[in-house]
C-alpha cells in the first residue's frame, strides 16, 4: 500500500493502480473517456487531467493525465486545481466542437458517458462558431447502429474490438479531425462480440439496433438482475423490460464471471421473449397424437388446464417426469418432487447424461478446483482440449484471449512498465503471446492467438490431453503409438504447462467424447502433483446443464425405454422438446406410447404440439430461479417482467399441479424460498443455492429494492392512452425486489443489482460505484456460490486410453458442430441473432473431398440411420479424414446425437 | 575543419560518391573505431563532444546512446534509426546534406550503430526526397560493396546493414515514436514516453532514432575528438550548425556555421538583409513549431540556451523571416492550418483544438474577428502546452500562436470590426502577392 | 490479383522487416506505382498478399497522404503550401494553377491529365514557391514559369 494526496489530504491507495483508477475507487468525480478498467491507459483523450506536484515543496506542478501515472507512494495530486478544471472543461469543449448535440434523439441520451461528463466539468455554453464536420454511417449488421457524427474519437471501440476481442473489421480511418472508426465498406460486424461496442462506447455512435426497434430510455425500464440462459456460463445480466415486453440486455458486472463483457448471442438472444410463438395461455390439445383428429390446439383458463392436468395424472399408470437443462434448478426439483425420485429423468440423452456425470465426479471427487472466467484470463498457460469454445462457451473464448496477454505484460513489467498501461505494453509486446495450446476437430476462431493449434479425431485429442498429462508426471498412463510430432508437442505443452504459475485446462462435452474429460482431469492432476495449482474448466451445453445433473435423473432413453416396456402412459415434460435431443423416431414412439402428455414450455415446439395439455411456463425474464453454471455456481435470476397472461415459472405449475383439485388447497410449494428450502434438504450438495442470493424477507431499512430505476417517468403515463388511473404493481412475494413505480437510491447487494446509477452517473459506467475497488470485485462479493469444493485427497489417474481414430470402410464420423448462432434453442427465435444464422452445411476434409470428387458447395447426400440429409460441402483442410461435421441444433437434423455414424 | 559538415559539399554538384569521400578521410572514423575502441567508449567520446540533437529537441546524442541496455543481458536484436523525414516547414538542411555527402550519413550510422551494437538501420527518409533517395540508396550500394556495410565489417566481427525505407507522407512521422509506428507498416501514431525508444522502440526493441545533421556529426567527433568538437562553437554550446533563411531576405539559404553565432549576423551579413522595400519584423528561428523572435533579438547567440531563454527555441534552426508587408496573423494561419492538417488524431487538444484554431484565425483573417478571439486564441495556446497533450506536435504547433499573440497583438485587432486582413488589401492594390521567388545560396 | 511484377517488388522488401505486416505501406506504395492509385480492388490484394484485412490496410492507407484512394491524374501537382512559400506568395501560385487548370485544390482535371494536391514544406525554402510533379520539383515558381512547366506535362 502506498499513500498519496489528493487536494492536500493522503489516501491509502495501490501503487499497481493508476491515478485515475485510484481518484475514481476513492469516490473522486475524475471525468475520463479513453480509459477503461478493462482496457487499460492509453493517454489519448486527454480528460482526466489533474494537477501534480513533485513534492511538498512544489507549489507550481504540472498538468498530467491521471490515467497515466501511477498511484506511487508519496504522489501529490490535485483535481481541483482551477487550472486543471479549466483544462478538463477545455477537453469536454473540443469534444464537442464537432458534436451533433442531438441528445433529444439519440438513443444514448439519459445513459450517456458524455453527458455526465460534460456535465460533470460544467462546460455549459458553446463558443465554437463555426460549420460542424460530418461523417457518413455505415451499416453495421443486425446489431449494432451506427451514428459516427457522435463520436468523440476515444479509440475505446477499435481498442475492445482489435485489441481485445480480436475483430479484424473494425477500425480508425484516416487522421486529424477526419479520423472515421467503422469498417472499409458497410457489412456486418463479424466478431462474435460486437455488441459490448454498445456499452465501450461512451456516447451514442454505436448501440443497440435490437432496443432501436421498441426503445425505451432507461429511466423508463423497468430491471431485473438475472443469469444469461443461452449457454452454461452464466454470465449475469440486466434485463430491461416495458410494456410487456423485454428491451435489451445490458452486462451484469461480475468480478468472476463476466466482468464487463457478454458474447453477442447472449446480448441478443433475448428478444425470443417477444415472439409470436411464445406460450401465453394454458392449451388444451384433444386429439394431440391421433393425426386423424389432430385438432389446434385450444387456449384455455389456468383452472381448466389444471383440472385438465390433474385429472390425466390421477388416471395415469404411472406418471413420468422429463427434466431439462434449460429449466431452472427449482423447476426441475419441482417436478422431481412431484413424479417421485424413480420417475424423473434429467431430460438429456444418455450420452450426454453420462458425460455431465463423468464431468461432475471429476469435480466432486477430485483435487482440482472449477476455473472461474476471470481465473481463466489470468491463467498464464492454457490448454483447449476438444472443446470450440467460441462456439460453445463464446464469453470463455474472450477470457482465453486475453490469458494470452499475460506472459507479455509480464516482460513489459519487467522493463517498468506496469500492468493498466495498455499502450506501452502492446508497443512491448508487438505479437508475442503467452502460451495457449488448442486441440480441437477442426480451425476454431481462437487459432490466431495459438502458440500451437492441432486438428485431429476426438479419440486422438484425447490420446494428445493423455499424453501431455504423461509428460507432466510419470505415473499418468503412458499413451502407444503417439506420432513423433505429437509426441514433441506434447512435451512443449507440458513444459509450457508445468513453467506457469496458473495453468488452466480446458474441455467440454461438445465433441460428445468421455475420455477427452478424463485427459483433461489427468492434466490437470498431473500438474497438481507437481504442485502447480492448475484449474480445470469444463464447457457443458446449457444454463443448467450441472444444475440438472445435479438431480441425479436417469437419461432420456430409460424413460423412452419405461413407456415402450408398456409401464409408463402418462409424462410431464418440463421445457424440453425432445425433438431438440434424440432422434425423431424414437420421441415420435415414445410420445405415441403415452396416453397423457402434459408439457410446460415457453415457446411453441414440435414436443408441445403432441401434448394434451401445455403450460405457458416463465422465460428467464418472466420467472425467479437459480441456474447452475460450467463451474458449479449456483446463481439467481429473477422477474424483470411481471408476468402476462398466465405465464408462470414451470416451478409454480408444477407446485399447483401438485396441490391436489380442491381449489382451496394451498400449492406445494407457494414462494420461491419455500421449494429453495426443501430441495437444499433433499440435496445437502445444493445448499449453497440458499446463500446464491438473499432471500424475500430481505430488506434495506426496511425497504425492499425496486426494479423501477430512482428517475423512473412511468408514473401515470403506463396506459395513459387507456386509463389515467394508476395501476397498483404486481406484488413480489419470492424476492427482496419490488415491481414499483419509486426508485430508490440503496445500493443492493451484488445479485440484488438492477440497474446501474448513481447521481452524476447516468451511464453504464455508473458501475464504477458498485465495486469495492474500480474494475474490482462487486461490492459485498460477486454473485453467486460455487456448489462443488475440490477435493484435498489426490485422485488416481484415469487410465482407460482410447484406441487411435481408425475410419472404418465408407464409413464415416459425423460430429456436431456448434454455433453461437443457431445451435442454442432459444436464441434462435431472436429475429436479429436468426440473421447471424448460416445455413446449413456438411464440412469435409481436404483429402475426402479429393478422394470424392467434392467441390466447395457441391451438394452431398449424407444417409445417417437411413435419412438422407442433403447438404452443401464445405472443405476443410484441417478436419482429419474420416469425419464429416454438421451444425448442431439446426432445423432438419436437430435431434442428431453426435457422434453418429454417416455415409455419403 | 571548421566545417565539418559541408566542407567537402560543391552546391550543385553530384552526390559525393565513395571514392571521392574516402579521399578526404571518409570512413577514416569508422576503421579508428572498430579498431581500436569499444562501442561504450564511442558513446563516451560522443557524450564528452557535449553533441544535442540537430532534429529539434536538441538532447544529448551520447547520452541517449546511453541509456541502450549493453551487455549480455541485452536483447540481441536492436536498431539504430536515421529520422530523414524533414517536414518541418521552412526547414531545408537534411536534403541538401543527403543529396550532395550521402556517405558521411551512413559513417555516422554504422558508428552509432556500433555503439549501441545494433546489427540493423534503418534511414526513414520522407517519399518526396527523391533525390536524396537516390543518392543514399547508391551509397548503401557502394558501402555494402567496400565492407563497410554488411556480415564482419571491416573484419571486426560487428555485422551491420542499413535499409533506406521511404515513408509515406504525414508530418508526424518526424515524431520518433510516430516514426517507428511508420516503420512498422502502421499508422503513424505517437507512443506513450516512457518507456523511451532506447529501452522499448522498434519491434519492442532498444532503438535509437537520430537526426540526419545530428549523425553527420559524428565521424568527425570520432575523427577529431571531442575537444576538438567542443571547441568550434562559439557560445560554449560544441560544433556548428547548418542554418537557414528563407523568405524575403535578399540572398536565402543555408549556411553551416559556428553554434552560437548571432542572429543578426546571419540574417543581415549571410543571408544578405531584408530585400529592398521590405523591413524585418520577426523570425521564426527553427522550423514551424518554435516561438517568433522580433527586433529586439536580433544580437540572440543562435544556440540551444540563448534562444530558449529568449522564450523560443532553436529547433531545426532553419528560419522564416517575416517582414512588414506580411501579415502576422496570415503567417499564424498558414502554420496552424499546417498543423491542423497534419495533427494524428490521436489525443482530443490537438485533433479537436488545432482545426478550431485555424478557422479562428481565418475568420480573424476574413474579418469575422472579435476583441474576445484574442482571449479564445491565448486559451487554446495555453491548453495545447506540453504535458497536456500526448506527444510535443500541438505544443510545437501553438509556439507561433502564442508568441504572435503576444508581440503582435496591434496587428489581429486591426483585423477586427469586420475589417479583415489590412495586409491583404495592400498586396490586391499592388496587384498581387507574388514576390520574385528565391534563389538559395546553400553554403 | 497482385502481378508478378508487384509480387516480386513486394516480396523484394520482405527480407528488410522481421514481419510482413510491416511491408503493409510499401506493399501499397507499390500497387500505387503500377496502378496510379489504390483502388478497392488493389488494396484487397494486398490485404490477402499480407495476411491482413481490407479493412486493417485501409486503416494505415487512409492515414498517409501519399497513398491515394481516389483516382488522381496522370500528373499529380503537389503544390507546397507551407509557410516560406506562403511567405513568398504561394498563394498566388495557388490561384494561377486553380485558374489555368479549372480545377480546385483536390481535383483532377476532366481530361485527366492533372490532379492537384497541396503538400507540406518540400524543403525547399530558400527557393520558394515550389512545386512537385511527379519525382521532379520545381523551384522558384511564377505564373510565367508554372504556365511553362504545364505545358511540358503528357
Ligand atoms: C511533431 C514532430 C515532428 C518532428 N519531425 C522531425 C523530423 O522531421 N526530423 C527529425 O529529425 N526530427 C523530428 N522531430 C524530432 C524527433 O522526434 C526526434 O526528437 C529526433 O529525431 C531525435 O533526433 P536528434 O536527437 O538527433 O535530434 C520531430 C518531433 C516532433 C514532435
Ligand atoms: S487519456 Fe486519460 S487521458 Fe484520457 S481518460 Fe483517457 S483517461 Fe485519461
Ligand atoms: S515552405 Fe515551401 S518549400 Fe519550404
Amino acid at each position: 500500500m502506498a499513500t498519496i494526496h489528493i487536494d492536500g489530504k493522503p489516501y491509502e491507495a495501490d501503487p499497481e493502480k493508476n491515478l485515475l483508477q485510484t481518484s475514481l475507487t476513492l469516490g473522486f468525480d475524475l471525468p475520463y473517456f479513453c480509459w477503461h478498467p478493462a482496457l487499460g491507459s492509453v493517454g489519448a483523450c486527454r480528460q482526466c487531467a489533474v494537477r501534480q506536484y513533485r513534492n511538498e515543496e512544489d507549489t507550481q506542478g504540472q498538468i498530467v493525465m491521471a490515467c497515466m501515472v501511477p498511484a506511487a507512494d508519496g504522489t501529490r495530486i490535485s483535481i481541483e486545481d482551477e487550472e486543471a478544471r479549466e483544462f478538463r472543461r477545455s477537453v469536454i469543449e473540443w469534444l464537442m466542437v464537432n458534436h451533433p448535440h442531438d441528445c433529444a434523439v439519440c438513443d444514448e441520451g439519459g445513459e450517456c458517458h458524455l453527458q455526465d461528463m460534460t456535465v460533470m466539468t460544467g462546460h455549459a455554453y458553446r463558443r465554437f462558431r463555426f460549420r460542424k464536420r460530418t461523417f457518413n454511417n455505415q451499416y453495421l449488421g443486425p446489431f449494432i447502429n451506427h451514428e459516427m457524427n457522435r463520436c468523440i474519437q476515444c479509440y475505446r471501440c477499435v481498442r475492445y474490438y482489435k485489441d481485445y476481442a480480436g475483430g479484424r473489421d473494425l477500425d480508425a480511418f484516416a487522421s486529424h479531425n477526419h479520423v472515421y472508426f467503422g469498417r472499409s465498406e458497410d457489412g456486418i460486424l463479424e466478431n462474435e462480440f460486437s455488441g459490448n461496442l454498445v456499452e465501450v462506447c461512451p456516447t451514442g455512435v454505436f448501440t443497440d439496433k435490437t432496443l432501436k426497434t421498441h426503445y425505451t430510455r432507461k429511466w423508463d425500464l423497468q430491471s431485473a438482475p438475472s443469469v444469461c440462459a443461452h449457454c452454461s456460463l452464466g454470465c449475469n445480466t440486466l434485463v430491461g423490460t416495458r410494456y410487456g415486453g423485454a428491451r435489451r440486455i445490458l452486462n451484469r458486472y461480475h468480478y468472476d464471471i463476466n466482468g464487463y463483457f457478454l458474447c453477442d448471442r447472449g446480448r441478443y438472444g433475448y428478444e425470443f421473449v417477444n415472439r409470436p410463438e411464445r406460450i401465453r395461455h394454458p392449451l388444451l390439445h384433444e386429439g394431440a397424437h391421433d393425426t386423424e383428429t389432430y385438432s389446434k390446439p385450444e387456449t384455455c383458463s389456468a383452472d381448466v388446464a389444471l383440472k385438465e392436468a390433474r385429472i390425466r395424472l390421477r388416471r395415469a399408470n404411472r406418471i413420468i417426469g422429463i427434466g431439462s437443462p434449460r429449466a431452472s434448478l427449482e423447476s426441475n426439483y419441482a417436478l422431481r418432487s412431484l413424479v417421485g425420485e424413480d420417475n424423473f429423468f434429467n431430460g438429456l440423452p444418455a450420452a450426454e447424461s453420462h458425460l455431465v456425470t463423468v464431468a461432475l465426479e471429476i469435480l466432486r471427487h477430485g483435487p482440482v478446483r472449477s476455473a472461474s472466467l476471470r481465473e481463466i484470463e489470468e491463467a498464464d498457460a492454457v490448454l483447449v482440449l476438444g472443446e470450440d469454445i467460441t462456439q460453445t462457451a463464446p464469453r470463455m473464448a474472450l477470457a482465453v484471449r486475453q490469458s494470452v496477454m499475460r506472459t507479455p505484460r509480464e516482460t513489459a513489467r519487467k522493463l517498468g512498465v506496469p500492468a493498466w498501461h495498455d499502450r506501452a505494453i502492446r508497443d512491448v509486446a508487438q505479437s508475442d503471446r503467452g502460451p495457449l495450446f488448442i486441440a480441437a476437430i477442426d480451425e476454431t476462431r481462437l487459432d490466431d492467438v495459438s502458440t500451437a493449434a492441432i486438428t485431429r479425431a476426438p479419440n486422438d485429442l484425447a490420446r494428445f490431453g493423455f499424453a501431455v498429462a504423461r509428460a507432466l508426471h510419470p505415473e499418468a498412463p503412458p499413451v502407444d503409438g503417439l506420432s513423433e510430432s505429437d509426441t514433441t508437442l506434447a512435451r512443449q505443452v507440458s513444459d509450457a504447462l508445468a513453467n506457469a504459475d496458473h495453468p488452466v485446462i480446458i474441455t467440454g462435452t461438445g465433441l460428445g467424447n468421455e475420455a477427452l474429460l478424463q485427459a483433461a482431469a489427468n492434466v490437470a492432476w498431473a500438474l497438481l502433483r507437481c504442485e502447480k495449482p492448475a484449474a480445470l474448466a469444463f464447457v457443458v451445453p446449457e444454463a443448467n446443464t450441472f444444475g440438472a445433473g445435479m438431480l441425479d435423473g436417469r437419461p432420456l432413453r430409460e424413460a423412452y425405454d419405461a413407456v415402450s416396456s408398456g409401464d409408463a402412459d402418462t409424462a410431464i415434460i418440463l421445457e424440453n422438446d425432445l425433438y431438440q435431443r434424440t432422434h425423431d423416431v424414437d420421441v415420435d414412439r415414445f410420445l405415441g406410447g403415452l396416453k397423457s402428455i402434459i408439457a410446460l414450455d415457453s415457446l411453441r415446439n414440435a414436443t408441445t404440439d403432441r401434448a394434451h395439455v401445455v403450460l405457458p411456463a416463465g422465460t428467464f425474464a418472466e420467472s425467479d430461479g437459480t441456474f447452475v453454471n460450467n463451474e458449479t455456481r449456483a446463481q439467481r435470476f429473477f422477474q424483470a417482467l411481471p408476468p402476462e397472461g398466465d405465464i408462470a415459472e414451470s416451478w409454480r405449475w408444477l407446485g399447483r399441479l401438485a396441490a391436489g383439485s380442491a381449489p382451496s388447497e394451498e400449492p406445494a410449494w407457494k414462494y420461491l424460498d419455500t421449494i429453495i428450502d426443501a430441495m437444499v434438504a433433499d440435496y445437502p450438495e445444493l445448499r449453497g443455492v440458499r446463500d446464491a442470493a438473499p432471500s424475500a424477507d430481505f430488506r434495506s431499512n426496511g425497504a425492499r429494492f425496486p426494479r423501477s430505476p430512482r428517475r423512473f417517468s412511468g408514473r401515470t403515463a403506463i396506459h395513459a392512452q387507456f386509463d389515467v388511473n394508476e395501476p397498483s404493481p404486481p406484488a413480489d412475494h419470492d424476492s427482496p425486489l419490488s415491481f414499483s413505480m419509486e426508485g430508490s437510491t440503496a445500493v443492493p447487494p451484488a445479485s440484488l443489482v438492477s440497474h446501474y446509477w448513481s447521481p452524476g452517473w447516468n451511464s453504464v459506467q455508473a458501475l464504477n460505484k458498485f465495486q469495492e475497488e474500480v474494475g474490482g470485485a462487486n461490492r459485498g462479493g460477486p454473485p453467486g456460490i460455487c456448489l462443488i469444493q475440490p477435493e484435498k485427497n489426490l485422485h488416481p489417474f484415469f487410465t482407460e486410453i482410447p484406441a487411435t481414430f481408425r475410419r472404418s470402410g465408407e464409413k464415416f464420423v459425423v460430429l456436431g458442430l456448434p454455433h453461437i448462432f443457431g445451435s442454442d434453442e432459444l436464441s434462435r427465435h431472436a429475429p436479429a441473432l436468426a440473421e447471424r444464422i448460416p445455413h446449413a452445411y456438411v464440412t469435409i476434409s481436404d483429402a475426402d473431398a479429393r478422394a470424392r470428387g467434392v467441390s466447395e458447395g457441391d451438394q452431398l447426400v449424407l444417409r445417417i440411420f437411413g435419412r438422407e440429409h442433403k447438404l452443401p460441402a464445405r472443405i476443410r483442410p484441417k478436419l482429419a479424414p474420416g469425419i464429416l461435421g454438421i451444425p448442431m441444433g439446426f432445423p432438419g437434423h436437430a435431434g442428431l446425437v453426435f457422434p453418429v455414424d454417416g455415409h455419403l | 575543419m571548421n566545417k565539418p559538415l559541408t566542407e567537402h559539399i560543391k552546391p550543385g554538384a553530384p552526390p559525393i560518391d565513395l571514392a571521392a569521400y574516402e579521399r578526404t578521410g571518409g570512413y577514416e572514423a569508422l576503421r579508428q573505431a572498430l579498431a581500436s575502441m569499444e562501442p561504450g567508449g564511442v558513446t563516451s567520446m560522443v557524450e564528452e563532444s557535449k553533441l544535442r540533437g540537430r532534429g529539434g529537441a536538441g538532447f544529448s546524442t551520447g547520452m541517449k546512446w546511453s541509456f541502450v541496455p549493453m551487455g549480455d543481458q541485452a536483447p540481441r536484436q536492436k536498431y539504430f534509426v536515421c529520422n530523414a523525414d524533414e517536414m518541418e516547414p521552412g526547414t531545408f538542411k537534411d536534403r541538401f546534406l543527403m543529396e550532395h555527402n550521402p556517405h558521411q550519413l551512413i559513417e555516422g550510422m554504422i558508428l552509432g550503430a556500433y555503439a549501441i551494437q545494433a546489427p540493423t538501420g534503418y534511414i526513414f527518409l520522407r517519399a518526396e526526397y527523391h533525390a536524396s533517395q537516390t543518392a543514399l540508396a547508391r551509397a548503401i550500394e557502394e558501402a555494402r560493396e567496400a565492407g563497410f556495410l554488411g556480415r564482419n565489417i571491416l573484419g571486426s566481427g560487428f555485422d551491420h546493414d542499413i535499409h533506406l525505407h521511404t515513408s509515406a507522407g504525414r508530418y508526424i512521422c518526424g515524431e520518433e515514436t510516430a516514426l517507428l509506428n511508420a516503420l512498422e507498416g502502421r499508422r503513424a501514431i505517437p507512443r506513450a514516453k516512457p518507456p523511451f525508444p532506447p529501452v522499448v522502440g522498434l519491434w519492442g526493441k532498444p532503438t535509437i532514432v537520430n537526426n540526419v545533421e545530428t549523425l553527420y556529426n559524428i565521424a568527425p567527433i570520432i575523427r577529431h575528438g571531442a575537444d576538438w568538437f567542443n571547441q568550434l562553437g562559439l557560445t560554449g554550446e560544441s560544433g556548428t550548425k547548418l542554418y537557414g533563411v528563407s523568405g524575403r531576405v535578399n540572398r536565402p539559404g543555408l549556411w553551416e556555421l559556428p553554434l552560437g553565432t548571432p542572429l543578426r549576423e546571419i540574417i543581415e551579413e549571410h543571408a544578405g538583409g531584408m530585400r529592398d522595400g521590405y523591413r524585418f519584423r520577426g523570425v521564426i528561428p527553427g522550423g514551424a513549431s518554435t516561438d517568433f523572435l522580433v527586433e529586439e533579438h536580433l544580437d540572440l547567440a543562435m544556440d540551444f540556451a540563448s534562444v530558449q531563454k529568449a522564450g523560443s527555441r532553436l529547433g531545426t534552426g532553419t528560419m522564416i523571416v517575416l517582414d512588414d508587408r506580411t501579415c502576422p496573423v496570415g503567417m499564424v494561419l498558414n502554420l496552424e492550418r499546417f498543423f491542423a492538417r497534419e495533427s494524428c488524431g490521436w489525443c482530443t487538444p490537438c485533433r479537436d483544438g488545432l482545426p478550431w484554431v485555424e478557422k479562428i484565425l481565418d475568420d480573424v483573417e476574413r474579418g469575422g474577428g472579435r476583441e474576445d478571439d484574442l482571449d479564445l486564441l491565448a486559451q487554446q495556446a495555453k491548453h495545447l502546452g506540453p504535458g497536456r497533450t500526448f506527444c510535443a506536435f500541438a505544443p510545437g504547433a501553438v509556439e507561433p500562436l502564442q508568441s504572435a499573440l503576444k508581440y503582435f497583438e496591434e496587428d489581429f485587432r486591426r483585423h477586427f470590426n469586420g475589417n479583415g486582413c489590412p495586409y491583404r488589401s495592400e498586396s490586391a492594390a499592388s496587384g498581387t502577392r507574388q514576390v520574385p521567388p528565391g534563389n538559395g545560396h546553400r553554403i | 490479383m497482385l502481378t508478378d511484377q508487384e509480387r516480386r517488388e513486394i516480396e523484394a522488401e520482405l527480407p528488410h522487416y522481421p514481419r510482413k505486416q510491416a511491408l503493409c505501406i510499401e506493399a501499397l506504395k507499390v500497387v500505387q506505382h503500377h496502378r496510379g492509385w489504390v483502388d478497392d480492388e488493389a488494396l484487397c490484394d494486398v490485404a490477402e498478399f499480407l495476411d491482413m484485412t481490407p479493412h486493417e490496410v485501409d486503416s494505415v492507407a487512409t492515414f498517409y497522404n501519399l497513398i491515394y484512394r481516389r483516382r488522381v491524374g496522370r500528373n499529380v501537382i503537389h503544390l507546397c503550401d507551407s509557410i516560406s512559400c506562403w511567405v513568398m506568395g504561394g498563394d498566388g501560385i495557388c490561384e494561377h494553377l486553380k485558374g489555368n487548370l479549372g480545377i480546385e485544390m483536390g481535383e483532377t482535371t476532366e481530361d485527366g491529365r492533372f490532379t492537384l494536391l497541396p503538400i507540406p514544406c518540400l524543403g525547399d525554402c530558400d527557393r520558394a514557391p515550389s512545386m512537385m510533379i511527379g519525382r521532379t520539383l520545381h523551384s522558384g515558381l511564377t505564373p510565367g514559369k508554372v504556365d511553362d512547366i504545364l505545358r511540358d506535362c503528357k
